[in-house]
């Protein structure tokens, strides 16, 4: 056997064997993470199954009929186990909390089951309302006592997660 | 909720059972075990082995076995365990096969046995009946929580296991440990199924006992310091292994077990102090043990200096060759069938494979094979993490634990960074009772798995559904 064929043989062993590490440490990763983005009302399929991180992004908003120009369009959760998940703002109410028909189901020890609610107003201004927590939502650095209209940017805290409206 | 259009609903993923993942992993599994025994055939024959399409359809017949049991009878099961195991069981065949091919080993075993026999053919049997252990556990283990009952009956179980090798007439005595025992014709290391069935008792007596070890305790320089009649358990554990030590001259599973125990009560009841204390008893055991055992004694010279005592011993000589063999090895290996790890002669390929995976395949091989075990200790301490039950929690961490104990012992030993032990690679080593046991320990980590990955049965769909808050526990 010449010793060319054996070195190429040597280092492809080497390269398959590491492959395979890589592999299954990919399979791992897709274990570790992920909650699943599923459309409610209209069931497109199962092409929700994709991470939330990367995949979510991709479910652009629909054109939109009598909203005001530069309001958010989407509600982003930028910390928190839910991290990354975006919810298109489509003038619908977004319940948040533990309960399980909430619009945002939130895996968070600090929230209650119905925690706050996200709405629109008549003007299509975008309003928070803490529904008797326990824990508190926050707007910026302030604890909600009467629904607000939330401020382009503002964090809003819920325990450990923190939603922001973006557009 | 009133009629809603385009919400998304955020949940928790809807574990798929994954096991199209590990059916295509073990293909891969099994081809690299295939490319490996050509590439041996092709260095030291010259041409592809004869016997390459046997072993290969051999192999394969046994994953896919092994895979549709898994698919019957686990469905939910973690996908990488099994492709992990043959991948190693494979290329453990591979390593036993090469060494077979040395001449220098051959030409050892006539000498000193009358006959050379090769030990492949018989590794090849014993990884089908590791198999088909392995689909007999999943067939027969439901639940894993059903070895509950059986916490006491395993103690004793597995003490009559340790003892056994010690009765005259019953063990046999190979190379100065006495971890053996000759029944019919066959020598069987009993200490290698013991590690599953004490663990067994460890996980059950630990269930029930835990409260009192964690939370009655005094603070005491940061650490919590267990009650004196709680400390009764650590001293009999710590007591049998000295004893293992003492009169089977085996400190790899003494070791093994006494390691197993302490990580167990450690996860048990989350409280440092007991490693501290795990940590102090073993190190006083080694040294009192390591100054008076002759046997021990000379696999501690071996360490400390094995080129001091490297003409006069054999043990040295051993130890000498088998580091040799990691520094010619290199970062990129000499090839499959290029290396000189025959050198190490007796035991080459049971306790000192590794050597030859250092010489061939070099760190980089090294390092591959150490994250192949690093990959399985990791989903099985996965799977505790996920199972539900405290039974089964401490069941897989006591599993994995004692895996990664024995390689670390092991892997170790030839390394020279510890004493060598008389313990075997698992799935690697040419032995009978190692690769029973290890598929044995595959097959409960799996079913432990499985268990746990099962999404719950979802809630019956009633028309008030949305009124009413299904409350679970945790």
């Amino acid at each position: 056997m010449s010793e060319l064929t054996l070195t190429v043989m040597r280092l492809g062993f080497l390269a398959v064997l590491w492959l395979f590490v890589i592999v299954a440490v990919q399979v791992i990763r897709s274990d570790l993470f992920g909650t699943r983005v599923t459309q409610r009302g209209s069931r497109r399929g199962s092409s929700g199954a994709a991470a939330p991180s990367g995949g979510a992004g991709r479910q652009a908003a629909p054109p939109q009929q009598r909203q005001r120009r530069g309001a958010p369009t989407k509600l982003v959760v930028t910390e928190g186990t839910l991290t990354g998940t975006t919810v298109a703002l489509q003038g619908q109410t977004i319940s948040l909390g533990r309960a399980h028909d909430s619009t945002i189901v939130l895996d968070d020890d600090y929230a209650s089951s119905r925690h706050a609610r996200i709405y629109p107003d008549r003007d299509g201004q975008w309003i928070v309302e803490d529904l008797g927590s326990t824990n508190g939502t926050y707007l910026d650095r302030t604890r909600l006592t009467t629904p607000t209209p939330i401020p382009p940017g503002a964090p809003i805290r819920i325990g450990k997660t923190v939603i922001e409206l973006r557009k | 909720m009133s009629v809603v259009t385009n919400t998304t609903t955020i949940g928790a993923i809807e574990l798929p059972s994954r096991r199209n993942t590990e059916l295509m992993l073990l293909g891969f599994a099994v081809v690299i075990p295939i490319f490996a025994y050509a590439n041996v055939g092709l260095a030291i024959h010259g041409k592809l082995p004869p016997g390459m399409l046997v072993y290969g359809l051999g192999l394969a017949l046994l994953a896919g076995v092994a895979h549709l049991v898994v698919r019957r009878f686990a469905k939910y099961a973690d996908p990488l365990l099994l492709p992990l195991g043959i991948l190693l069981n494979g290329l453990g065949l591979v390593l036993i096969w090469r060494l077979d091919q040395s001449e220098r080993l051959q030409n050892l075993a006539k000498r000193a046995f009358g006959g050379f026999s090769e030990s492949t053919p018989n590794q090849m049997l014993y990884t089908a009946l590791g198999i088909a252990l392995f689909s007999a556990v999943l067939l027969i283990l439901k639940d894993h929580r059903t070895l509950q009952r059986f916490t006491y009956i395993s103690m004793a179980g597995a003490l009559v296991l340790l003892i056994l090798p010690v009765i005259p007439g019953l063990g046999a005595d190979v190379f100065g440990a006495k971890i053996w025992i000759r029944v019919a014709g066959f020598s069987i290391q009993p200490g290698e199924f013991a590690k599953i069935v004490i663990a067994v008792f460890f996980s059950g007596y630990l269930m029930v006992k835990r409260d009192a070890l964690a939370l009655a305790s005094r603070r005491f320089m940061g650490l919590y310091l267990p009650r004196g009649r709680d400390l009764g358990p650590i001293l009999v554990i710590w007591a049998m292994s000295l004893l293992i030590l003492v009169f089977e001259n085996d400190l790899g599973t003494s070791l093994l077990f006494f390691g197993m125990f302490v990580i167990m009560l450690y996860v048990a009841t989350e409280r440092t102090s007991w490693i501290v204390i795990g940590l102090l008893m073993s190190v006083a055991g080694a040294v009192v043990v390591g100054t008076t055992a002759s046997h021990v004694k000379a696999r501690v010279t071996a360490w400390l200096d094995p080129f001091a005592c490297y003409s006069t011993s054999g043990a040295c000589e051993q130890v000498g060759q088998s580091i040799m063999s990691f520094g010619s090895g290199g970062v990129l290996g000499a090839g499959w069938g290029q290396g000189n790890s025959d050198l190490i002669g007796f035991a080459a390929n049971s306790d000192f494979i590794f050597s030859t995976v250092g010489e061939e395949l070099g760190l980089t091989g090294v390092m591959a094979f150490l994250l192949l075990y690093g990959l399985i200790i990791e989903r099985g301490a996965r799977t505790a993490l996920a199972a539900r039950d405290p039974f089964g929690k401490l069941f897989a961490i006591g599993l994995s634990g004692a895996f990664a104990i024995q390689i670390f012992v092991v892997a170790g030993g030839v390394m020279g960074l510890i004493p060598l032990t008389g313990m075997t690679m698992p799935f690697l080593a040419s032995g009978g009772s190692s690769v029973l046991a290890n598929w044995a320990l595959i097959g409960i980590l799996i079913r432990i798995s499985d268990t746990a990955r099962r999404p719950a049965p979802a809630p019956a769909q009633s028309p008030d559904s949305e009124m009413t808050q299904v409350v679970r526990p945790s």
